[in-house]
């Protein structure tokens, strides 16, 4: 069915006009970049005239983000040990984006698929790492796919809202890995703080040579490219954006628009659930309470800051694991709380949200000028 | 918004008020760790006036604040996964500390234990965890106060002002420092009357403030007039509990001040004596223990002054007890004793002291604690 679409009419259907150009095609590229750029500007202004509200200095607190961040070869690897999970949670976010499903409950696919991580990984203990650890991410990505898959199908059959149902089905999950950590699959010699029994070290994800960044990172940066690809350059990502755009077109184009759903809700919360195992092995080397540190919410934050575009989700995922690294430093130094740099990341939040009614307002961006010029 | 008052109430905003703009263009402020000997990091899961588990650890830190060659930081809010790791390095490379109190009980294991290993010049100093010599490395301590003592004593004064025989425990999750408190409550309770029972609800996390308030309202539904709860911050506990027109009795903190005329006392962490002496320890170039337990005796352990409602027979028998304890050799747990399914815990003569190790893997509800541990 989706090859009678692709060759067909519904080339009208996406952004670009065929005839546009490639001056016009920069244009809109142009466009896509500065604008979120420039809210981000607006949003780290605005937020400055809130310290300054508050009595405390703007500049000193831009200098700490970008010292804690960025600023020493430390603050680097900090800032990418905290985008790691971002990478994964942001994907879950942006791939049903971009059918036009709004997905806020990647939480409960990450521990989900720790869970299903822990487990299997206990059940294997055993094994060679090289076979082991892709058991370990099989089963997660089964396990947070079938999650939010379920959002998908739920959506597509019942029309259930999948916003709501996302973020109520997060909390559903975390308490079942409670039960599942605190009950069958306990290890009893964890007693305060139960937990799954612990990994054996061939079965840990270790770091990057070089450096103290495991390499979660790098598997999620290689999951955004292919996420990208996926979206941007074959049939299925067409279909895809063709959801998205307009679902009675895609209807009426003939398009599998329910496995469409459901199939990209699935893979979304395959990459979050891949992001538990990770945490899993790489970080915590058990599952336990302690894998629901909020970094399914983290991850709405950098898909809609990358405009849900996979190869934008690294360096905005970077920019924000950045901030989130400045934290600490920030409560030292300014005796501002933790809850700072949330309001910072609201800020921008809004602002790259008003900035979407801007889309098409700036003459200089309008292929049409390009055009005619 | 209300945790941009947070700083103001706690005092913290004095030190930099005045600087308010200026120190904009001043650097980083880096001077300030140098300045001093010795530089300490408090590390918390939660806000760190949450009037529980991270407001004790809090008030312990501000107790050493004011020592000569001693710099305190502090992190809240800081979850257990990597965040912690390198919340800890950030410390270390920025601020200088040499000694670190990672307080929430996950951040021990695999968390304090790979930075201790990638720092072996940092103390790190973990509250609750079981170091263990051939496990664990040296430059690791943990410390932990026998509480369940401070649950017995307010049981005590629950077990007096009980009216329906019958008070409640909101509880976090079914693990064996939680089972040991309700356990302890309700024995304490029945040092003033056998016939008392105890209704415990698990909520199932450390800090779930609906679920809670829930469990309040269900315990009183069902005629508990006296509650006390262990979760990581009591404040809607007692609030909602109090608002019932039930008794409460404290955890972690002080908590008088949101249930003046309802709460009886509380069993409260006294970490300002045991970070002094750490941090005297360290000034003094000693090292400090590897295992370091104490309770009401060694002061690692006191109880909130008691309530207007107290009445002077339970005062009696509070103080009593209080100084039976303080002597050493007391045992709540003790037989005849059996759990709330019929088997046996301990047979007539067989008494588990609060350092007993038997009691750190507890995994029982005692005789008349209504609820199940699974």
């Amino acid at each position: 069915m989706a090859d009678q679409t692709v060759s067909g009419g519904g080339a009208g259907l996406v952004s670009v006009p065929a005839a546009s150009g490639a001056t016009a095609r920069w244009a809109r590229r142009a466009e896509a970049l500065a604008l979120p750029l420039g809210a981000l500007v607006v949003g780290l202004l605005a937020f400055g005239l809130f310290l300054l509200a508050l009595g405390k200095s703007p500049v000193q607190f831009y200098e700490l983000v970008y010292k804690a961040g960025f600023g020493t070869w430390f603050s680097w690897q900090n800032t990418l040990s905290r985008a790691a999970p971002l990478l994964f949670a942001a994907l879950c976010v942006a791939l049903p984006a971009r059918l036009g499903l709004m997905i806020i409950g990647g939480e409960g696919a990450i521990v989900l698929g720790g869970v299903a991580a822990g487990g299997i990984g206990a059940a294997v203990a055993g094994w060679p790492g090289a076979i082991a650890m892709p058991v370990m991410a099989v089963f997660a990505m089964l396990a947070g796919g079938a999650w939010i898959g379920a959002v998908g199908a739920l959506r597509q059959k019942r029309g259930v809202n999948e916003t709501i149902s996302s973020l109520l089905m997060a909390y559903i999950a975390i308490a079942v890995m409670n039960h599942l950590v605190e009950g069958p699959l306990r290890d009893p010699a964890s007693l305060n703080k139960p937990s799954t029994a612990p990994l054996p070290e061939a079965l840990r994800i270790g770091e990057m040579p070089g450096m103290d960044v495991h390499y979660g990172f790098l598997i999620g940066v290689i999951c955004c490219v292919i996420s990208w690809v996926l979206i941007e350059k074959t049939t299925w990502g067409f279909a895809a954006r063709l959801v998205g755009g307009n679902v009675r077109a895609a209807q009426i184009q003939g398009l599998p628009v329910g496995w469409l759903l459901i199939g990209f809700t699935a893979l979304g919360g395959a990459f979050a659930g891949l992001a538990g195992m990770i945490e899993v092995s790489a970080v915590q080397g058990s599952a336990n309470g302690s894998l629901a540190a909020g970094y399914g919410y983290a991850g709405i934050l950098v898909a809609f800051l990358a405009r849900h575009n996979g190869i934008a989700i690294i360096p905005v995922a970077i920019l924000i694991g950045g901030m989130e690294a400045s934290s600490g430093l920030i409560q030292r130094r300014m005796d501002l709380p933790d809850a700072t740099v949330l309001v910072l990341e609201g800020f921008v939040f809004v602002a790259i949200l008003l900035s979407e009614t801007l889309y098409g307002r700036f003459k200089a961006f309008s292929p049409e000028r390009w055009r005619t010029a | 918004m209300s945790d941009f008052r947070i700083p103001t109430r706690r005092g913290f905003l004095k030190s930099t008020a005045a600087l308010g703009g200026a120190v904009a263009l001043t650097g980083l402020g880096a001077g300030r760790a140098l300045a001093a000997d010795t530089t300490v990091g408090f590390i918390y899961v939660g806000p760190k006036d949450d009037y529980g588990y991270n407001q004790a650890h809090a008030e312990g830190a501000a107790a050493i604040k004011g020592m000569p060659g001693i710099t305190v930081v502090e992190e809240e809010n800081v979850p257990e996964s990597v965040d912690v790791q390198k919340s800890m390095e950030s410390m270390i490379n920025f601020d200088g500390a040499s000694l670190i109190f990672p307080t929430s009980f996950g951040y021990f294991d695999p968390h304090i234990l790979e930075m201790a290993q990638k720092y072996p010049d940092v103390r790190f100093e973990h509250c609750g965890g079981m170091w263990t010599a051939d496990k664990h490395p040296m430059n690791v301590g943990s410390y932990f106060g026998y509480i369940g003592m401070g649950q017995y004593l307010n049981g005590i004064a629950a077990g007096h002002a009980t009216r329906t025989k019958k008070i409640g425990f909101v509880a976090a999750k079914p693990i064996p420092q939680v089972l040991l408190n309700v356990n302890s409550f309700l024995l304490g309770a029945r040092a003033v009357d056998p016939e008392i029972t105890c209704q415990v609800i698990f909520t199932g996390e450390w800090s779930l403030a609906v679920k809670e308030a829930e469990a309040v309202n269900a315990l009183t539904d069902q005629g508990a007039d006296v509650i006390t709860c262990h979760v990581d911050g009591p404040k809607v506990v007692m609030e909602t509990a109090a608002g019932r027109g039930a008794f409460v009795c404290g955890y972690h903190a002080d908590q008088s001040a949101l249930a003046p005329e309802k709460y009886l006392t509380g069993a409260e962490w006294n970490w300002a004596n045991v970070y002094t002496d750490m941090a005297e320890t360290t000034l003094a170039g000693g090292t400090i223990d590897n295992f370091v337990r104490g309770g009401l005796a060694e002061d690692f352990i006191k109880m909130s002054p008691l309530g207007p409602a107290v009445s002077d027979a339970s005062r009696a028998q509070f103080e009593d007890t209080m100084a039976t304890i303080k002597k050493g050799g007391f045992s709540v747990i003790k037989g005849p004793l059996k759990d709330n399914k019929g088997g046996v815990i301990a047979t007539e003569g067989q008494a588990f002291e609060e350092s007993d190790v038997a009691l750190e893997s507890m995994d029982y509800l005692v005789e008349g604690v209504i609820g199940s541990t699974s």
